[in-house]
């Protein structure tokens, strides 16, 4: 059974997040610029002397393939890398893959992860 | 590599000259003739360049007009500040210098059309030197415009305005006064070295009445009235043409002696203590009213500073310039925010740095004009009494009554013929399109994710991201 990771998080946690997943022995990662809003609703900056809203703040969308055993520890890796304590640090969750292909090889679901 | 050339030789003039100078008697006669032949090739050959700094300013503008909008309209502002230029230069060329410039009455000139016979010179420059400096002051007020009228002007619409304002509009208030006309004739001349009414004001005044006609931009008033910024797309644009304005403006002012002589170091000295001083003054003013030093508000102070010194750059002191400078710096934030509160949208303060800053720097010369000569004289703050300062405030009023009235006719009849504003449709899918046929970003720079329209950030760059993220 092969699931799919993925975690919306700070742009700038990036760095972070792919650098333990790297020395934890993750082989694959796919990273997407979105923008949306959570709990934290956007916020306001100011120009020349204005407010504007920002309501769909900028995040990165993270996507992992993994064998089953591994969902809940790629899951947690990427909660401590992108974590600060601080709102808008995002989330991340796990759905099941029914079915994976490696194009290359031709390789299906476990041995394509 | 012609432009070397042409500078080694005239340093190998001089050096002749300076030879002949320490000559024997016998050889004074023509030592003379040949210094009195370098001077002129100097002044030529100095307010030539100082044309080709101005004309660069139009790079400058290009830049901070399109970096303080929005990136779906960028190919539009763009596209007005190249024809602009064109269509200024030549419409100036045909009639507008000969109405500035000709022998004529108290208002207008009537010789030298399409710079022919009676074209007006000036001193020792030919007549295509004169001339081309002029069309680029000329350039610059049309240009002005520009950014005011942004991201919503039909683009032949604004194509008309600029062929009229070179024509006549800035014609006629340069024949008042640099022109001989009747300003230049009151008791106490008024005076207006390089142009803070005559350039910048009329081109300040024409924005208001173009902003004016056309209405803020969908977007800019919340329902509940509120103002509602709609932030620039590439400050770095902003602050680089803000850059190259500074450096321009070093053609603006010294070369407004038109003539390489001693006055000119003096000139570009309060040049730049005041554009200095207008970016520290309004990066302070902003940083107390909002919290944050904003960018675009210092850069806007920088411009503010250097169109309040245009006027008195040669009558004031260097102290005169700093306060000039950093009054011209706070007084544009405050126009700025007064504005935007009476609902007229000028997305890049065209208004508040040209036309507010550029009636303050011209009175200014009323107040700091340290002494007498033979075009000012000393200013009320010096003991010289009011009289420079009165002249200063009448032609003021008349340059922005007048110019006022003839651009309000201008956009209003361009209003009822071929229209002024684009659809609401074709304004929120930006002007590059529909008006041009492509966007100024193409497909392969353009986010897949288009900004949200109103009120919301248009980020472009991953590192605003990482900045809007914390």
């Amino acid at each position: 059974m092969i699931k799919l990771v993925t975690a919306i998080v700070k742009p700038h946690m990036l760095d972070a997040v792919k650098d333990s997943l790297r020395s934890a022995g993750v082989q694959g990662l796919t990273v997407t610029e979105v923008r949306g809003f959570g709990r934290q609703g956007g916020h306001t900056e100011t120009y020349r002397g204005a407010e504007y809203t920002v309501d769909l703040v900028p995040k990165l969308k993270l996507e992992v393939l993994c064998s089953f055993d591994d969902a809940e520890k790629i899951m947690e890796i990427i909660r401590s890398a992108a974590h600060t304590g601080k709102i808008g640090d995002g989330k991340v969750w796990v759905v099941g893959v029914d079915r994976l292909l490696r194009i290359r090889t031709g390789e299906f679901d476990g041995d394509a992860v | 590599m012609r432009l070397r050339k042409k500078l080694l030789a005239t340093g190998v003039m001089m050096a002749g000259a300076m030879v002949f100078t320490s000559a024997p008697v016998w050889a004074q006669g023509t030592a003379e003739v040949i210094a009195e032949d370098v001077q002129t090739n100097l002044d030529n050959v100095f307010v030539l360049l100082c044309a080709v700094l101005v004309i660069f300013m139009q790079a400058g503008f290009a830049l901070v007009e399109a970096g303080l909008t929005r990136a779906k309209s960028v190919a539009n502002i763009m596209m007005k500040n190249l024809m602009d230029f064109c269509a200024g230069a030549i419409a100036f060329f045909a009639v507008g210098y000969a109405i500035a410039f000709g022998a004529g009455n108290d208002f207008f000139g009537t010789t030298g059309w399409f710079v022919g016979d009676g074209a007006f010179q000036y001193g020792t420059l030919t007549v295509p030197v004169t001339f081309i400096f002029q069309a680029a002051f000329a350039a610059t007020a049309a240009t002005i415009v520009s950014g005011a009228m942004a991201e919503r002007t039909k683009f032949k619409s604004y194509f008309i305005y600029s062929i009229f304002i070179s024509a006549l509009i800035y014609p006629v208030v340069v024949h008042w006064n640099w022109g001989g006309g009747w300003l230049s004739q009151l008791s106490t001349p008024f005076h207006d070295f390089a142009g803070s009414t005559m350039v910048h004001m009329t081109g300040g005044v024409a924005a208001l009445m173009g902003a004016i006609a056309l209405g803020p931009r969908l977007g800019k008033y919340g329902p509940d009235g509120r103002v509602r910024a709609i932030p620039a797309h590439n400050i770095p644009y902003a602050v680089l043409g803000t850059f190259i304005l500074l450096v321009g403006w070093y053609g603006f002012n010294p070369g407004s002696e038109l003539a390489a002589d001693g006055a000119i170091g003096g000139i570009a000295l309060t040049t730049t203590l005041a554009a200095a001083a207008g970016a520290i003054s309004a990066m302070m003013t902003i940083w107390a009213k909002s919290g944050k030093p904003d960018v675009a508000m210092a850069a806007n102070g920088m411009l503010a500073g250097l169109v309040g010194i245009t006027a008195g750059t040669a009558a004031v002191s260097s102290v005169g310039a700093l306060i000039i400078g950093a009054a011209s710096g706070a007084l544009v934030v405050a126009a700025v925010l007064f504005i935007d509160r009476i609902r007229i949208d000028d997305p890049v303060g065209a208004i508040s740095v040209h036309g507010v800053c550029g009636a303050f720097g011209t009175i200014c010369v009323g107040l700091f004009a340290t002494e007498d000569s033979d075009f000012w004289q000393q200013g009320l703050f010096y003991g010289g009494g009011a009289g420079q300062l009165v002249s200063q405030v009448i032609g003021v009023v008349a340059v922005g009554a007048f110019v006022a009235i003839t651009a309000g006719i201008l956009f209003a009849v361009i209003k009822a013929t071929v229209g002024l504003r684009v659809s609401a449709d074709e304004e929120l899918a930006g002007l590059d399109v529909l008006e041009h046929g492509a966007p100024g970003y193409g497909p392969d720079v353009t986010p897949a994710i288009a900004p949200t329209p109103v009120g919301a950030a248009a980020r472009q760059s991953s590192g605003a991201s990482i900045e809007a993220g914390r």
